[in-house]
């Protein structure tokens, strides 16, 4: 490798080299190991998530105060249990600490391990040791070891393992200060490799070693290991790594395994100095016996579906209180702004900017109350059963157990629903869910499918309580769900990964959640829909007002001309002139014209221009389209659903028909069922896979879906 | 041939030693775990389904599916 080439990172870093740089610490630990327990507790509220580059994970760090004069920058890595990537998670791992030239490279790693389980935790450990990075291994959940009768003899560990060991128990905050010392005062690594390399791979580990400039030999056994994955190696470099190892017949994951077994070998000799169990886990034993009722076959679902049932109510029912409070708080605001000063920046600021971040706003409620059950679930260890329970039926339709919640939350909201779906690890599982969650039918096509039904069927009765319109409603729903999951085997197919699906996992222990990390959850998820998915419905909430407020030329004028002429012909009264400008107005505006342009690409499902611009405005969010189509029959959109209703059922079509028949009426709740009429939903998509491929393929699949059904229904019944 | 008997084949409460791995891949990810050959591993319980299931090993439970229990061979 040519020593002269200087990468521009290199640059930088010797730019900003006179400032002192705080010093990172990276923590590492097997999933369950209260790594996340640790982070919050280092740095409590001063938290951050940003990206990994090219990957959907998120990047958690966090500013920890050491000591009273040395800060340092946190950085919580995704769990895992070996060095080893399975899945694109873990695969953060090793591009962070195989580079050392990266700009997030650790000054020290914290391990953390789970004490009463420290055999498999302690795998990780050594492989970071031998990598010979400075490491302090954080010995957590010391007080669950004690109740299991694990006893840990910390100074013999420490001797043995040759890194400095903190007991602790992170949920509790004990050994937290013990543990920002020891950090402080920056250790060093040890010399003695836990794994010693064979013999017949040493040649081929030095060529690597010498050509890349590595610091020790199990370094670049990990380059010979993972090249493929290592993003910051140039193709020149992977490709001498290749040739090498075909040359060497380098069988990866033979070694691995042999490595695996050489280091359990190693610790279980380590182990037997330190670590004695005098007594039988009793939590174990509680938790079997909750799984007898848990998991049953019978109480065990039912036990669900009232969980579920309680969540679902949740977001539903008692979120719509705070909903409404912000909602009049936003017209409250807009009320006084008006009040006070008009012109059209000022129209700009509250019909566009402020009734935007109401928009936003809106969302907040449901996303807290969603991620409370979630975590909630999460930290008891109940969410292990679900998947577990689960499992099997789901799998026959692409998904896994754990898209369940995501899947039923989606019926009230698929904002939160979407964001939920981060618990699922494999990538396919995850997308699949993302993908069918809005199909099912949320609370904002509530009031579009009841106003369609009114219209077009009869408030019938069966056996006196069985009501034809709840039965239509009810339908609807079941549709969402049907076409979710037959849209989820469809998709199996098309998605292809390379990256394998394992079901494996730790199946906890029942615990008691911990609230702060159930509150700090809140947290995180609201600030990450607010900053990074309302930019997106900022902006067109923003557009979709300018579109709906200016026309072309000196349009909009004369519309208020003409309205205002009509009206004093027809002796209308105040409020009847001014819903007929208003009318007017949406005609003559941009949002008009569009309804106009796409009339003949919506005429086959029996739409017209009027029901174009719906929905167009209704991309907001459905349950516009109601406010729209008022705006248009000059109503006013404050009026009740049944002053609409009536207005609606009036309108005639050419032939002097009834403009709203069945055929029409069937046509629209199909495409509102199944269109993806929702900039929230496209802009969180966007932010949960974290590019635009996925939230556009899947507003084509679902707006392509709508127009197809709702075709083929209006071509059908009329 | 045999067929060779696997996690897959235990009872509920039934224990078993650990031969060896079949499928290279997913045996690295059960070694991490803890599956090393030798190890006892007892199957704890079914899902409702009888599919995934949970085992017993090493003092902890995992949960795998019934695909992948049978990749762990067992000593006859």
């Amino acid at each position: 490798m040519p020593e002269v080439l200087i990468s521009p990172e290199e640059k930088r870093a010797s730019q900003s080299a006179p400032q002192p740089r705080v010093p990172r610490i990276a923590l590492i630990g097997n999933p369950n190991s209260g790594k996340t327990s640790l982070f919050n507790q280092l740095t409590g509220l001063n938290q951050k998530v940003g990206n990994f580059p090219g990957v959907t994970v998120d990047k958690k760090t966090g500013i920890s105060q050491l000591t009273p004069n040395l800060k340092a920058q946190i950085i919580d890595l995704p769990g895992t249990y070996s060095l080893y990537p399975k899945s694109l998670d873990e695969k953060v791992i090793i591009d962070l600490i195989h580079n050392k030239r990266s700009e997030a490279y650790p000054d020290l790693i914290i391990v953390t391990a789970d004490a009463s389980n420290l055999k498999r935790n302690l795998l990780l450990f050594t492989q970071l040791a031998d990598l010979g990075l400075p490491l302090v291994l954080a010995l957590n959940m010391m007080d669950v070891a004690e109740e299991h009768g694990v006893q840990i003899n910390v100074e013999q560990l420490q001797q043995d393992l040759g890194v400095p060991v903190i007991p602790m128990n992170a949920r509790k905050g004990i050994g937290i200060t013990a543990l920002k010392i020891l950090a402080s005062q920056q250790l060093a690594g040890l010399n003695q490799p836990f794994y010693q390399i064979p013999e017949e791979l040493l040649t081929l580990v030095r060529q690597i070693r010498y050509y890349f400039e590595l610091k020790n030999d199990y370094l670049a056994l990990h380059y010979a290991h993972q090249y493929k994955k290592l993003s910051f190696l140039a193709d020149d470099d992977k490709s001498y790594i290749e040739d090498l190892l075909k040359e060497n017949k380098f069988d990866s994951n033979t070694l691995q395994a042999t490595e695996t077994i050489e280091r359990y070998t190693v610790i279980n000799e380590l182990l037997l100095d330190s670590v004695r169990v005098v007594k039988a886990e009793t939590n174990e034993q509680f938790s079997n016996k909750l799984d007898k009722v848990l998991t049953h076959k019978v109480f065990g679902y039912l036990i669900f579906f009232a969980v579920l049932f309680l969540m679902f109510q949740a977001i539903f029912a008692w979120a719509s209180y705070p909903m409404d409070l912000i909602d009049a708080g936003i017209g409250a605001l807009n009320g006084f702004i008006h009040e006070r000063v008009s012109g059209p920046l000022v129209d700009l600021l509250t019909e566009g900017i402020i009734a935007g971040l109401g928009g936003i706003l809106i969302f907040i409620p449901q996303i807290a109350i969603l991620f409370a059950f979630i975590a909630i679930l999460e930290e008891t260890g109940y969410m292990a059963r679900v998947t577990f329970m689960m499992d099997k039926i789901m799998r026959k339709f692409g998904l896994s157990g754990k898209s369940v919640v995501p899947l039923i939350s989606g019926a009230a909201c698929a904002v939160p629903a979407i964001m939920s779906t981060r618990t699922i690890d494999n990538w396919k599982d995850r997308m699949i869910t993302i993908f069918v969650t809005p199909l099912m039918s949320c609370s904002a096509r509530i009031p579009i499918y009841t106003v369609i039904i009114a219209l077009i069927i009869p408030e019938k009765y069966y056996f006196g309580f069985l009501n034809l319109q709840g039965i239509v409603l009810m339908g609807m729903y079941l549709l969402g769900f049907v076409a979710a999951l037959l849209s989820a085997m469809a998709l199996k197919f098309f998605l292809k990964t390379k990256e394998r699906s394992f079901f494996i996992m730790e199946f906890p222990t029942y615990k008691m959640p911990r609230w702060k990390n159930v509150g700090l959850t809140i947290v995180e998820k609201v600030k990450a829909f607010v900053f990074q998915a309302g930019k997106v419905i900022l902006a067109i909430s923003v557009i979709l007002w300018v579109l709906a407020t200016y026309g072309p030329g000196n349009a909009m004028e004369n519309a208020e001309k003409t309205a205002t002429a009509e009206a004093q012909k027809l002796n209308l009264t105040e409020e009847e002139t001014a819903n007929k400008i208003a009318s007017y107005k949406l005609e003559s505006s941009y949002a008009g014209e569009f309804g106009h342009f796409i009339e003949p690409a919506i005429r086959p499902m029996g739409y017209d221009w009027k029901i174009g611009i719906a929905l167009l405005t209704s991309f907001a969010a459905r349950e516009v389209f109601v406010g729209t189509m008022a705006t248009i029959y000059s109503v006013g959109a404050e009026e009740e659903e049944a002053t609409i209703q009536q207005k609606l059922a009036m309108e005639k079509d050419e032939n002097g028909e009834m403009f709203f028949n069945p055929a029409r009426g069937f046509s629209l709740l199909l495409f509102y069922a199944f269109a993806m009429q929702c900039m929230s939903t496209i802009a969180v998509v966007y932010r949960e896979t974290k590019g635009w491929k996925w939230p556009i393929l899947q507003a084509l699949y679902m707006t392509g879906l709508a127009y197809v059904s709702a075709w083929a229904a209006y071509s059908w019944l009329s | 041939m045999q067929k060779e008997k696997s996690v897959r084949d235990l009872k509920v409460g039934e224990s078993g030693t650990i031969w060896r791995l079949k499928d290279p891949e997913m045996g690295l990810k059960l070694l991490e775990m803890g599956c090393i050959p030798g190890t006892t591993v007892k199957l704890n319980s079914r899902a409702p389904l009888g599919d995934p299931i949970t085992i017993i090993i090493n003092d902890y439970t995992l949960s795998l599916r019934l695909d992948e229990a049978e990749t762990i061979l067992l000593k006859a």
